[in-house]
């Protein structure tokens, strides 16, 4: 009997907890639920600004937040799902069985905001000027495409690119968020126009800038996706100190900061604003790696490479630090959670992966004591930039010393740091990279021999890594690219130890409540045109 | 007199050029340069970009003669191109010039209207309570950064009256009620230091002149007190604040890097500051030369108004 009404409970339980998941998957999203309202003026703080205006050739996001709502891309990441890549401009393409062909239907009707219409030749200009720049046009990702053979603009609506070897990465190429498309005849008549101007075809058009202060944009009547923007305009102030950025959405004087903020601000943000502030996390594609000079002894022993980062107990690191800096997540050569990332249980087996922080260290010393390194003395080079550096600087001191290390910091200004890790002139230094989409080709290019790459400032020289590169890149199928990543990073984080990685970055954005179709990505540099963003007050 | 104007000012050109020459020569000698600041944490950063960038600047050419090129644009008063935004470097200074301009007119309003009151009231009445008031108000001006009395102040609208003023510069005379509701803040931050040092210079030398033979004279002679004060005592302390004053003044222009970090204010202090750290090399020596040149200009100022003061005072 007792039985039985035990099972009749049990029973009940499942049927309630099926009704209730099945409640769950069909009722709509929080963000589907709300109707977009039109209207409004988004008012987002910027950390820095831009230098000039042209995506084809900057580096900092301090361009992309406030530029990128004034232009259309070729594609883009999708601004609901990160790993997903959509036309932007291209209404649908085709990849040749061959993979060395990707044709693109350019959309009809997209204008200029001076009324001109876009067409293929535009994108094929734009283009031409990243992979192909004239003498004295210099574009910064140019070796992205090193695939890429010919553009070809063969009808008003067709744009193809014509490639040398098949590459896994074209279309994640294709969705940079720098690929602004510019207009064909103004290319024509000067190269550099859009340095020091603005016009393009996305959903805002610019209205000012004022230089220190702020950037204001407003609704393209004209733009090709009918209903949106939902904004009337935007408005990116430029505040470089963190403490007014905090203040100024303390005291909502803007809506938004999309780079990120640190766990304790964004606590005393949600302590001070309760309900009026929304909070968005993810995992973000920027980490912070250590650069192990291989010119230079005891680094060019494997063995002392492999102790320096089996001394590092990453997941108790992670559990703190995450508490006072922008990292938290363990993760391998790929973003967690991302689709050619590691899973935990596979990078628990990589040398400083695992959970056993002790045995780890016991490997260390025991590496140490075998290569005639124990007790070893090295000056640790560290970026004068507070977040996170600092504190992952002293973290890794800290870890270091655990093995019987003696670490010394010299804090170098950031300006002049990248000549000390360029010229060599350094035992082991701190070293970063942040990409601007989520790519095996992006995020593993800096590891390939120094040869091959000049930013690989461990100076090592690997044939068998550039091969893997090699492999990954080309390989079309994903089961098979993944391999090839694994072993690429098995190598170059466990066998061979060229790089330390230590903590991903972990970003973290606070809001207006009132800010809705916004959703974070894992880098600063994605999903920026603003398009999808309405203000719900 | 004229002369000596003449001298004064002809005397500003080689002051001048030797600024140019110095800050140029600085800026080549500290490590990194823009194109590194710039373009060092991309991807694909190589040596042809590094060439490419450099040639465009023109740092790829000999020192001299980048130097040379530097000083016959300023005898042209082209101070060229911010290599950092490309813009024209006078637009770029006129835009923060005017914020600066009217934060420091404001601070010095503030300073002023304090510290010569304060600093006579301390020296007329020394020893008693009034003085010790004044004197602790000063000193604690004095000991108080005024980017924390910022900070404090922020803190202070954002708990109490969950308000912040204004982050984007209006000018005065577009709308003067947001003008001010933005820039009172940092002038009274800034203010209240630069009363403190002005105050305590105006109380020691009023104490000084109060004890001259003159004043004692005055004072045999039976003159009313206040117009002792007023008509012999002030106007001959007054050298020493104004002294101050200017030297605070021209510090204003370009030295408020932090307080306008807090407050947001895109004044030439922090342009300062940012071009420095962005190795803008044309930038920071025009910056550096404007800085110099109000340091001139006010120091040759404050001369000539010691002569309004004291018509002893006669130049040759």
């Amino acid at each position: 009997m007792h039985m039985l009404r035990h099972w009749r409970y049990q029973g009940f339980a499942v049927v309630l907890g099926l009704a209730l998941l099945l409640l769950m998957t069909n009722a709509p999203s929080p963000q589907a639920q709300a109707q977009p309202r039109a209207g409004g003026e988004l008012v987002f703080a910027v950390p820095s600004e831009p230098p000039s205006y042209d995506g084809h050739r900057e580096e900092t996001f301090g361009l992309i937040h406030p530029v990128a709502p004034f232009y259309s891309l070729l594609l883009r990441v999708d601004p609901v799902d990160s790993n997903k890549i959509v036309g932007d401009l291209a209404e649908s393409w085709t990849v040749s069985d061959d993979g060395l062909m990707y044709t693109f239907k350019i959309r009809n009707g997209v204008k200029f905001h001076d009324g001109s219409p876009l067409t293929a030749r535009d994108v094929k200009a734009s283009y031409d000027k990243i992979i192909f720049p004239p003498e004295g046009v210099a574009s910064t990702r140019k070796g992205q495409y090193e695939a890429v053979e010919a553009i070809e603009a063969p009808e008003a609506q067709t744009v193809r690119f014509r490639l040398k070897w098949p590459a896994a990465s074209m279309l994640s190429g294709l969705a940079s968020p720098w690929n602004f498309i510019y207009k064909a005849d103004t290319l024509a008549k000067d190269m550099h126009w859009y340095e020091n101007n603005i016009m393009g075809s996305g959903p805002f058009i610019f209205v000012e800038h004022i230089r220190g202060s702020h950037m204001v944009g407003k609704r393209n009547p004209d733009y090709w996706e009918r209903g949106k923007p939902y904004l009337d305009g935007y408005r990116a102030l430029f505040i470089s100190d963190t403490g007014a950025r905090v203040a100024a959405l303390r005291g909502e004087r803007v809506h938004i900061e999309f780079r990120g903020l640190a766990p304790k601000q964004r606590d005393d943000l949600v302590k001070a604003l309760g309900s009026k502030i929304t909070v968005q996390e993810s995992p973000w594609d920027c980490i912070l790696l250590v650069a192990i000079n291989h010119e230079r002894k005891p680094f060019d022993d494997t063995r002392v490479r492999r102790a320096l980062t089996l001394a590092l107990d990453r997941h108790e690191g992670s559990r703190v630090l995450s508490q006072i800096a922008i990292v938290k997540e363990v993760a391998g050569v790929q973003v967690p959670g991302t689709p050619f990332a590691t899973l935990p249980e596979e990078l628990a087996k990589l040398a400083g992966y695992g959970r056993d922080a002790e045995a780890s260290r016991g490997e260390a010393r025991r590496l140490l004591k075998e290569a005639g390194a124990a007790g070893l003395t090295f000056t640790f080079k560290n970026r004068g930039i507070p977040m996170p550096y600092e504190p992952l600087g002293i973290w890794l001191i800290d870890q270091w010393r655990k093995v019987g290390l003696t670490v010394n910091q010299e804090v170098i200004e950031a300006a002049a740091y990248y000549q000390v890790l360029r010229s060599g002139e350094f035992d082991v230094a701190m070293d970063f990279q942040c990409g601007y989409i989520v790519d095996p080709d992006l995020d593993l290019y800096k590891f390939q021999s120094s040869d091959k790459n000049p930013s690989n400032y461990g100076r090592y020289v690997d044939r068998t890594l550039d091969e893997l590169y090699e492999k990954q890149s080309r390989a079309t199928n994903p089961e098979e690219r993944k391999q090839f990543i694994r072993q690429f990073e098995k190598r170059l984080l466990d066998d061979e130890a060229h790089y330390l990685m230590t903590l991903q970055w972990h970003r973290i954005i606070p809001h207006s409540a009132k800010v809705k179709g916004w959703m974070i990505t894992p880098s600063h540099y994605l999903n920026q045109q603003l398009d999808t963003v309405w203000l719900s007050e | 007199m004229h002369w000596y104007i003449l001298r004064r000012l002809l005397l500003m050109l080689p002051t001048l050029l030797g600024v140019a020459v110095i800050v140029f020569l600085l800026m080549r000698v500290i490590p990194g340069d823009i194109v590194e600041m710039r373009f060092a944490e991309g991807r694909f950063f190589n040596r042809e970009l590094v060439e490419k960038e450099r040639a465009r600047f023109g740092l790829d050419r000999p020192l001299w003669v980048q130097c040379g090129d530097w000083v016959w644009g300023l005898v042209r008063l082209d101070f060229g191109l911010s290599m950092w935004s490309g813009a024209p470097i006078r637009q770029e200074i006129a835009i923060r010039l005017q914020l600066s301009l009217q934060l420091a007119i404001m601070a010095t309003m503030v300073a002023v209207l304090l510290a010569i009151p304060l600093g006579t009231l301390a020296a007329l009445r020394q020893d008693t309570w009034i003085d010790y008031v004044i004197r602790i108000f000063s000193i604690a001006g004095l000991a108080t950064p005024s980017f924390w009395l910022g900070i404090l102040m922020f803190l202070c609208f954002l708990i109490v009256f969950q308000w912040i003023p204004p982050m984007v510069f209006t000018p005065f005379w577009r709308d003067p009620w947001q003008n001010l509701s933005q820039m009172i803040w940092p002038a009274l931050a800034v203010g209240y230091r630069y009363s403190a040092v002005a105050a305590r210079m105006m109380r020691s030398a009023m104490l000084e002149v109060l004890r001259e033979d003159y004043i004692r004279t005055a004072r045999a002679k039976g003159l009313w007190q206040s117009l002792i004060v007023k008509r012999h005592a002030l106007k001959n302390a007054m050298l020493p604040v104004l002294t101050v004053i200017g030297l605070e003044f021209a510090f204003l222009i370009g030295g408020l890097v932090v307080t306008e970090q807090v407050f947001n204010l895109n004044g030439l202090g922090l342009l300062f500051v940012q071009s420095v750290a962005r190795r803008d090399y044309t930038l920071v020596q025009a910056l550096v030369l404007l800085v110099a040149l109000v340091y001139i200009v006010v120091n040759f100022c404050v001369d000539l108004l010691y002569v309004w003061l004291d018509p002893r005072i006669r130049y040759q």
